[in-house]
């Protein structure tokens, strides 16, 4: 691995690294059962300096901002290399948004350029503000021959020959801006430093360290701050493999582990709650005779892997179980969402470890995660080294708001020096978690203190961002709080949107009003949707600016109604 | 070549057997997710069964955003 205290930019360690390695395999792609690329760190350096360098010819400049609208492959690093070499700021924004949300994030976030899949683009063009862009460049990636770029040029054919100038950075300058929300009335664009991203990627590495050979299979976006760092920085700047695949079919991806026998991989809850149903299921399809076998055998792991993970001797007591994950697998990563102990004990049992981890995007990636020494399914972790937490107002049972100070936090929000202060507060960023720490210094989390929920696909879900799919609704006022907001709870999941409907005086929420409810939920994507509402007798309150007070209405609703009251939609 | 209404009929056939739910308690605009009680990896799987019946490939964004069956006939059909 490189030494990461020589660099003062993401750009210059992917640099060096690039020639470091330069015989190594650093990408893979595989579309269903079909490999379509497979490239050397030098390779890689070949096909991402003529775009640098027709970038530069475009005027591309330090500190320009560059956005990626991609799903995981091989253009959207070679790209993101590409806009790092020549000093640029990396917009990396979510493939899963409507095009009328990522027209609005491109707005926000000021970018100049744009790097987007053929489809993407055609979406985004359909939109009625597509019209307003200001985008300079934008090149597009994987485009029909005949298709009309709408003023987009082809991503394989714009290179130029020659040298580009490298631009230097220092730590301190912007790296990346992320949105961790804020879609609806308040984009929340974290802005990262190169300083931030190499210092995640000293500590990350620390605990779960990659190397030549090392295949990481890049599951979640690479728009996510997790995978951007463990499937792209991370392995780079340690010369290992990342494996994209292009279709993330459950039957795919299990085939992906035993054909590039995988080293590490990140997940959602989602998937490996379906991963465990799918082995429960192959485990009870045993006759009796195997399965009493198969139990005994675990439980032997159990007991030798009490302490810390023992991987060679879980590979010999379990090796169906390994051979079906390809044989290689060291550990899983996981975080974000509230997960069942039940299914990372279940896992860790086996022999494949699933480190829990607890980050956010305004921290960098991660603060927290589990070291294995020894495995703990009821916590998200340790800090990581440079990572200080602190507790803030304990109650009696230790819980309080999370903070945590590390060169990884986010510099500030984009263009909100408001918020900005109220989130990080003498250098210590406040959360919104509820959490506190046992005696061996793990962190155990309990609920939010926030308004927002954490979907089981690891998404993050700001009520506010989604009222607006309610606007003109025929009620007198509307508004959407998660749940366990109005309700606080000590405990994670449970997770959901409620929609508080305040009628017209005198009358009532009809069934036709319930109906076109119901009619513009379902067009929320499946994680937006609201999962059931209560209907409010009285005025909400609200600023001399006519903002909601959310949290007065939260604490009022929560005081005169129970939970139980909620309705399904 | 199938109808439009055809390859809906025949979606509804297989997502009814694939999830055990009766046949005609599904309608085209019904939200899958809903009406089968399935999560975003179980509509995944339902769509690689649909590829095998109508023996095309469906990149995974056809699905993105698409969460009722006539919706989804419509992606099958444009590339039948």
């Amino acid at each position: 691995m490189l030494d990461l205290d020589q660099y003062t930019s993401v750009g210059a360690a992917l640099r060096e690294a690039l020639d470091r390695f330069a015989n190594e395999t650093c990408l893979i792609e595989s579309d269903r059962n079909r490999e379509r690329t497979r490239l050397t760190y030098s390779d890689f350096k070949q096909m991402s300096l003529p775009l640098a360098r027709a970038l530069q010819d475009a005027e591309f400049s330090a500190g320009d901002r560059a956005a990626i609208i991609m799903t995981n492959q091989s253009k959207w690093l070679i790209s993101a290399y590409a806009v790092f070499f020549g000093g640029g700021v990396l917009v990396p924004l979510d493939y899963k948004l409507t095009a009328k949300e990522q027209l609005q994030l491109l707005a926000h976030s000021k970018a100049k350029f744009l790097i987007v899949e053929y489809h993407l683009w055609r979406a985004i063009t359909q939109e009625r503000e597509f019209d307003d862009h200001k985008l300079r460049i934008v090149l597009v990636t994987e485009a029909p021959p005949t298709a009309d770029l709408k003023g987009g040029f082809r991503w394989e054919e714009f290179r130029r020959k020659g040298d580009p100038f490298f631009v230097t950075r220092e730590r301190e300058d912007w790296a990346c801006i992320v949105y961790s929300s804020g879609t609806g009335g308040r984009p929340k664009g974290c802005v990262l430093t190169h300083g931030n991203y190499l210092e995640q990627c000293k500590s990350l590495t620390a605990w779960y360290p990659f190397w030549p050979g090392v295949r990481y299979m890049s599951i979640l976006p690479t728009n996510h701050a997790i995978d951007f760092m463990v499937g792209f920085i991370g392995p780079f700047v340690c010369g290992a493999c990342v494996v994209h695949l292009r279709t993330l079919r459950p039957e795919f991806v299990r085939d992906a582990f035993v054909r590039y026998r995988i080293t590490y991989v990140s997940l959602v809850p989602l998937v490996l709650k379906n991963l465990e149903r799918g082995i429960k299921g192959n485990f009870d399809a045993l006759p009796s005779a195997k399965r009493f076998l198969l139990n005994a055998c675990v439980a032997v792991n159990r007991f030798f892997t009490r302490k810390r993970p023992n991987v060679p001797l879980s590979r010999k007591l379990l090796p169906q179980v390994h051979k079906a994950f390809g044989g290689d697998l060291v550990a899983m990563f996981t975080g974000g969402a509230f997960i069942e102990p039940a299914t990372l004990q279940f896992f860790y049992d086996l022999g494949l470890p699933v480190a829990n981890g607890y980050g956010l995007t305004e921290a960098g990636t991660v603060l927290t995660v589990n070291d294995l020494k020894p495995f703990r399914a009821d916590t998200v972790g340790k800090p990581l080294p440079g990572v200080e937490l602190r507790i803030l107002n304990p109650g009696s049972d230790g819980v309080g708001e999370v903070a945590a100070k590390s060169g990884t936090i986010m510099s500030h929000y984009l263009d909100d020096a408001e918020l900005s202060a109220e989130t990080i507060v003498d250098g210590w960023l406040l959360t919104g978690d509820l959490g506190s720490f046992d005696d061996s210094g793990h962190l155990q989390l309990f609920g939010r203190k926030k308004n927002m929920i954490v979907t089981e696909g690891g998404k993050n879900v700001y009520p506010e961002d989604i009222e607006s799919a309610f606007e003109d609704l025929a009620v007198k006022e509307h508004c959407v709080f998660a749940a366990n907001y109005i309700w606080p709870q000590k405990e994670l999941g449970k997770e959901m949107l409620v929609l508080v409907l305040h009628p017209e005086s005198g009358q009532e929420v009809t069934s036709s009003q319930l109906d076109d409810l119901a009619a513009r939920n379902r067009l929320l994507p499946d994680f937006k949707r609201v999962g059931g509402y209560l209907i409010w007798d009285k005025d909400f309150p609200r600023t001399a600016s006519m903002k909601i007070k959310r949290a007065e209405l939260a604490e009022q609703v929560g005081a005169a109604v129970a939970r139980t009251a909620v309705k399904e939609l | 070549m199938r109808t439009q209404q055809q390859t809906i009929d025949e979606i509804l056939e297989l997502a009814a057997a694939q999830f055990k739910v009766p046949r005609e308690s599904l309608s085209p605009d019904d939200d899958f997710f809903k009406k089968l009680g399935i999560d975003s990896l179980q509509a995944l799987s339902l769509l690689t069964r649909l590829e095998q019946h109508f023996s095309v490939e469906l990149p995974d964004y056809e699905l993105q955003g698409v969460s009722d069956f006539r919706t989804l006939a419509e992606r099958i059909q444009s590339r039948l």
